[in-house]
């Protein structure tokens, strides 16, 4: 019903009968907001709006300086080899990509002319292509124009596996090619519904092809120019000192009108969370600070009567936890948690459903992530569209016991429950850091109060998330029984983040642990949902398949959501940053004004 | 002299190669890996971080590591930054002047504290100067540097906002005011440094200056009718300072080591804090370069110290 509805008001917007935002706003009214709106207008047909930012300044430059604070600095500068945000950030202040993600998931122009959509010609109707139109008059820094060979050449250079770039998933599997001087066009294998990856947003900043042409394949990091950037951006580089310090100056011949607004930028890095936030929302010392993984309580404390506040960017992040299908105590082949086994407790689906009424994600909220999390019933929280409304949660001992009771799980002399002799005691492990241990806390005194035991581990970070292949510890090896961390999504679709429960992806010692479904969960109905999902080009029916194989997970309590994490940034009052949450806190640096 | 010099340089050498194998297996057994982060970043396909980790070499067994560093070192290659894919000695000199600056001055300031003051304590022992002299010392290297360095934070930054508390590199200003911006925030990192340095050092000059000061040519020389601050400067401290001169060129790679946290505290992009991220990022080849450097130090100053204790006293002899 809801699809024909939306076909109907689509042809609407074609004909013109209904303008864009009438259209936005009988979406939000189903509960489908902005970007959906847009994904399905432009596969239906009509071109993107470019919802340009309230961008205030009236002339480039006499901004003064903006001041980023950063707690890791960027250790490199060239887009490619970016090996976290900090990076892919601080090249961003130089390089650009043809278009990046405004706050609502649009797709906002910088290097192309237009958005491609069907109704330009730029997509074809079979999804196998992208034509992208560039902005004429383009130059790099060194005053050499910007053209589709520099286009093309950043394909050549990235999927060139001796390279050795970081963004070679994105450029592996395509190919491009150079129409005339200003245009491109990206072709798939398959159809693709999510077009908009390669040279969008961060993994899309494009090198000069005049300085980098000589140092493509095995000689790339040799280039004198990964340290001294020479891009299109607003700002032009000055200075670099891995892990301290980027700097640049205006760029006069800007290809926006009246941007950017600041003279000179630098980012700081080093330090601290908690520090970073003093600097800029106690001392204004800095304009921004990013990543601020504080305690809401200290952020509120440091607000109050402060130079700064902190901000906000929806995104799809979720912590959550996973529950071991297979069993991490048994050896099979020289491998625990070997996807031949059965988990002796978790196989039985009444365990897992205790274990997710036993989550106080309420409580969580309110005493450890505040205004930074969300609470959720669903792993897939983003966007909107392929949101499940299908799925609830609740936190409830009660239910939990009765559950438990009706499966035969009975409580023991000590208090603990058993079947078949088998006690119910359970491994949470996760990272080390403080949101999670508390959250570890929380979660075992519900489970105890339910007769289940758990035992609590956590490891540093950089174990846990290491592909060190003779590690024990590592979150892919799953050696526990259940474990908790948080998986950012990196775009607003949500292809990526579903494929990884595919039976596929399952891991094993065979694919050295680097398959990403660490669960080791199989369900056919889910494979099957992700394999159509991924060759739908029909955005309703494409997000209708998502949904379903979030419920799947959900019904099936593959991953009990935990909180949906918000990005928090710190920033003085009289900024206006630009920022999204589907994408990096720099990609729309060329927007952010200061208001007087 | 020159010989002894040679000979213990030439002994170094094995302590050295021994130093270094040790930090090697340690690092090499320490968990970890330079590319964690892609790991759970969906756009890297598994096969890139794979080949990303054979192109560096880490699948090689450790004792084929060390000798490829071992030979590359040799040639005065420091090895190559994972993270920054850069030179590890560039990295490492870009941030050395601005240690240097923060230390040298933290040391000049605990000498210029601790000399006076344990002086002065020593010529009237157990007076009521003394007794607080000692007290604040004991407070001194009693409280460590990261407790006092969110101190100073939280008075002249938060409350007072007298003093920047992030240090910048690129001060933009010239002339007079680049100076006065320079001292201003290196005024916190330096004074809790010094003022730590300076608490030990005080104690120490102190007692030094308390030994000499009862000998009998202590005594002749006031005898012979020569004023208290002539005896004090000329013939007491000069004798006094011998060990304290050792003690601070011992104390040197300790001072390196508390500039660590002070760095990373303030962040000034010193090798401490170079250090420091290196770890947490498990850039393996930065994290070696910048311990052996330390390593490098150590055996450096107790050279240092052997041969300015001889100099200044020469009843030692080299052999």
């Amino acid at each position: 019903m809801l699809d024909t509805e939306l076909r109907t008001m689509i042809n609407e917007v074609k004909d013109g009968r209904m303008d864009r935002r009438a259209f936005v706003q009988r979406m939000l009214a189903f509960g489908l907001t902005a970007p959906m709106a847009t994904q399905i207008l432009a596969v239906g047909g009509v071109a993107m709006a470019q919802s340009p930012a309230p961008y205030k300044p009236t002339k480039r430059g006499g901004g003064g300086p903006l001041k980023l604070l950063w707690w890791q600095g960027a250790t490199l500068l060239n887009p490619h080899f970016a090996t976290g945000t900090k990076d892919q950030d601080g090249s961003r202040l130089f390089y650009e990509p043809l278009a990046s993600w405004d706050a609502d998931g649009n797709l906002c122009p910088i290097l192309a002319a237009e958005i491609p959509s069907i109704q330009n010609g730029g997509l074809a109707a079979d999804g196998k292509s992208v034509t992208w139109k560039l902005k004429p008059g383009v130059k790099w820094h060194d005053g050499k124009p910007f053209t589709a060979d520099d286009v093309v050449f950043n394909w050549e250079y990235a999927r060139d596996p001796a390279t050795a770039a970081l963004t070679i998933g994105v450029y592996q599997d395509i190919t491009v090619e150079k129409i005339d001087d200003l245009t491109v066009r990206v072709l798939f294998k398959n159809p693709t519904p999510f077009w908009a990856d390669a040279f969008v947003a961060v993994v899309g900043c494009i090198l000069p092809k005049h300085l980098f042409a000589e140092y493509k394949g095995a000689k790339s990091r040799e280039a004198p120019n990964n340290l001294k950037p020479v891009g299109t951006g607003p700002y032009k580089f000055v200075e670099f000192k891995p892990g301290d310090l980027v700097r640049g100056e205006i760029n006069p011949d800007y290809h926006m009108p009246n941007r950017p607004y600041f003279d000179t930028i630098e980012i700081k890095g080093g330090g601290d969370a908690v520090s970073a936030a003093r600097a800029v929302i106690q001392t204004g010392e800095y304009d921004y600070a990013w990543n601020m993984q504080v305690e809401d309580e200290v952020l509120l404390r440091l607000e109050k009567g402060g130079k700064g506040k902190t901000v906000y960017s929806t995104g799809g992040d979720i912590e959550f936890i996973a529950l071991n299908f297979t069993d991490p105590n048994t050896e099979i082949d020289g491998e625990r948690s070997s996807i031949k086994t059965k988990h002796p407790l978790l196989s039985d689906p009444a365990v897992r459903k205790a274990l997710a009424l036993l989550v106080d994600r309420d409580g969580i909220q309110k005493h450890i992530y505040g205004r930074a999390g969300r609470t959720t019933a669903n792993f897939l929280n983003g966007p909107e569209q392929f949101v499940s409304k299908n799925t609830k949660w609740e936190f409830s001992v009660e239910k939990a016991v009765q559950v438990l009771e009706e499966a035969g799980w009975k409580a023991g002399a000590d208090g603990i429950r058993e079947k078949d002799g088998k006690k119910l005691k359970l491994l949470y492990q996760t990272s080390i850091n403080g949101p999670r241990q508390k959250t570890q806390a929380i979660v075992k005194q519900a489970c105890r109060k339910a007769g289940i035991d758990i035992e609590l581990k956590s490891v540093v970070a950089s174990v846990f998330f290491s592909s060190d292949v003779a590690n024990p510890d590592t979150y892919s090896k799953f050696y526990a029984d259940i474990e908790m961390f948080q998986i950012p999504m990196t775009q607003p679709d949500p292809a990526q983040h579903m494929r990884r429960f595919h039976s596929r992806f399952v891991a094993t010692k065979e694919n050295k642990w680097q398959g990403r479904n660490f669960p080791r969960w199989v369900n056919q109905e889910f494979d099957a949902a992700i394999d159509a999902a991924e060759a739908e080009t029909d955005p309703v029916k494409r997000a209708a398949l998502y949904i379903k194989a979030n419920d799947i997970m959900w019904q099936d309590t593959v991953t009990i959501a935990v909180q949906h994490r918000l990005k928090v940034g710190a920033a003085v009052n009289s900024l206006r940053p630009v920022l999204s949450g589907w994408t990096n806190d720099t990609d729309n640096i060329q927007d952010w004004y200061r208001e007087a | 002299m020159r010989q002894y010099i040679l000979r213990r340089l030439l002994i170094a050498v094995p302590s050295l190669l021994g130093i270094s194998l040790v930090l090697f297996t340690v690092l090499a057994l320490a968990p970890g890996d330079p590319f964690a982060e892609l790991v759970t970043n969906p756009n890297v396909p598994p096969e890139v971080a794979a080949a990303l980790r054979t192109k560096f070499g880490l699948d090689d067994p450790v004792y084929v590591r060390y000798l490829r560093w071992l030979a590359a070192m040799a040639q005065g290659d420091w090895g190559f930054s994972f993270v920054s894919r850069m030179n590890v000695d560039t990295l490492i000199l870009q941030r050395l002047p601005t240690t240097l600056y923060v230390i040298g001055s933290a040391q000049i300031l605990a000498l210029l504290i601790a000399i006076p003051v344990g002086v002065f304590a020593a010529t009237r022992p157990y007076s009521i100067f003394d007794q607080i002299a000692n007290t604040l010392a004991f407070i001194g290297f009693s409280l460590p540097t990261f407790f006092t360095g969110l101190l100073f934070i939280l008075v002249f930054s938060i409350t007072l906002d007298w003093l920047p508390f992030v240090y910048t590199t690129d001060i933009k200003a010239t002339g007079f005011r680049w100076v006065i911006e320079q001292v201003r925030q290196a005024i916190m990192p330096v004074m809790v440094l010094g003022l730590f340095q300076a608490a030990s050092m005080t104690r120490f000059v102190r007692s030094a200056m308390l030994d000499v000061i009862r000998l009998d040519y202590v005594t002749t020389a006031r005898a012979k009718g020569l004023g208290q601050a002539r005896v004090i400067v000329k013939h007491a401290m000069r004798n006094a300072m011998i060990p304290v001169v050792t003690l601070v060129a011992l104390q040197m790679p300790a001072v390196f080591g508390g500039a660590i946290v002070t760095e990373q505290i303030f962040r000034i992009p010193g090798i401490g804090s170079l250090l420091i991220s290196s770890i947490l990022s498990n850039d393996t080849p930065v994290v070696m370069a910048v311990t052996f450097v330390f390593a490098c130090l150590v055996v450096l100053f107790n050279l240092i110290a052997d041969v300015l204790y001889g100099w200044l006293d020469p009843r030692i002899s080299f052999r």
